[in-house]
């Protein structure tokens, strides 16, 4: 269990350009290591099991599920797999944590300037030290869509910027034929959260969100809608893992 | 009549390109599936409208 258990699997790594380690391993294994010491994965299990079919477990738990931009949508979505138990978690965005995120983001202010590909994990090992985290900071491109993400069967696409999101949802479609996409789109402002709704557009494409609001149009990103918009995504994954 | 978004459309013989800009979309905003398959970016001048294609178009916003 010792060297199962307390394998730094947060680990970063470049994909798709220079294999650049940018990650602070020892940092990750330590939080890692540091809450598997304060918590057993028994004990884990146990508070689970206690509350949820076992069944529940073992599906979640045999889940794989990626993550394509870890901002106000990526960063919630992952938290709210991971506290739901989803065994393999894969993130995976460019940026570094900024301070305009922090009204939306699950990030906190000691993470500022950290990737997020590093920066999420650190939270997550903090939720479930138990689960696995699999980080790459890279820019996804329609070259490197196939090579990250088709051995998912899910992603949900998470991205901020429209052409962007097009650009991933469309590629997914066409380079991974095995795998469903979860998209956000539509989540800005702090208008009715009932308008935010999840629709399956496509036979392997589920939409979540108003579908209209545009950051675009002067109205910024505030903390409800967008968790409500992620929680839609994170749910719809969730009924695809118990559905498979 | 192709069905554009669930809606019968006279819009056979066009472009998809160019029912996307007459009909006010960004074309890099969007995902076009057209009877199940996905239209590649590249495509969307070459593809014409035919009558009793399934059209399916989704426009992306920003935010995320």
């Amino acid at each position: 269990m010792m060297s199962e258990s307390k394998t730094p699997e947060s680990g970063v790594r470049e994909q798709g350009m220079e294999a650049v380690v940018i990650s602070d391993q020892k940092l990750n294994y330590g939080i890692r290591a540091m809450m598997q010491e304060r918590i057993s994965r028994e004990e884990l299990d146990r508070a689970f099991d206690a509350r949820f079919p076992k069944e529940m477990r073992r599906k979640l738990r045999g889940g794989r599920v990626a993550v394509a931009g870890l901002g106000g949508l990526g960063s919630n979505i992952a938290v709210m797999l991971a506290r739901s138990g989803v065994g393999k978690l894969l993130l995976v965005d460019f940026d570094v944590v900024d301070v305009t995120n922090l009204n939306r983001q699950m990030y906190l202010i000691p993470q500022l300037g950290k990737p997020k590909a590093e920066a999420l994990p650190e939270i997550l090992n903090q939720i479930n030290p138990y689960l696995e985290y699999e980080s790459v900071c890279v820019r996804v491109t329609p070259e490197n869509v196939k090579a990250l993400f088709a051995d998912y069967p899910i992603v949900c696409e998470a991205f901020d910027r429209p052409d962007q999101k097009a650009m991933l949802v469309r590629e997914l479609l066409t380079q991974c034929p095995d795998t469903m996409v979860v998209s956000g789109n539509g989540m800005a402002g702090y208008g009715n959260t009932n308008e935010i709704q999840t629709a399956q557009l496509m036979r392997r494409l589920y939409v979540c969100g108003d579908r209209k609001t545009d950051v675009g149009n002067g109205i910024g990103l505030i903390a409800p809608r967008v968790a409500a918009c992620a929680a839609h995504q994170a749910n719809k994954v969730l009924q695809l893992l118990m559905e498979s | 009549m192709a069905v554009i978004n669930g809606e019968d459309v006279s819009a056979s013989g066009k472009p998809l390109l160019q029912y996307l800009m007459e009909t006010g979309y960004d074309s890099s905003r969007v995902v076009v599936e057209r009877n199940l398959e996905i239209v590649p970016q590249d495509q969307l001048e070459a593809v014409i409208i035919q009558d009793e294609d399934s059209i399916e178009i989704l426009r992306f916003v920003g935010g995320g």
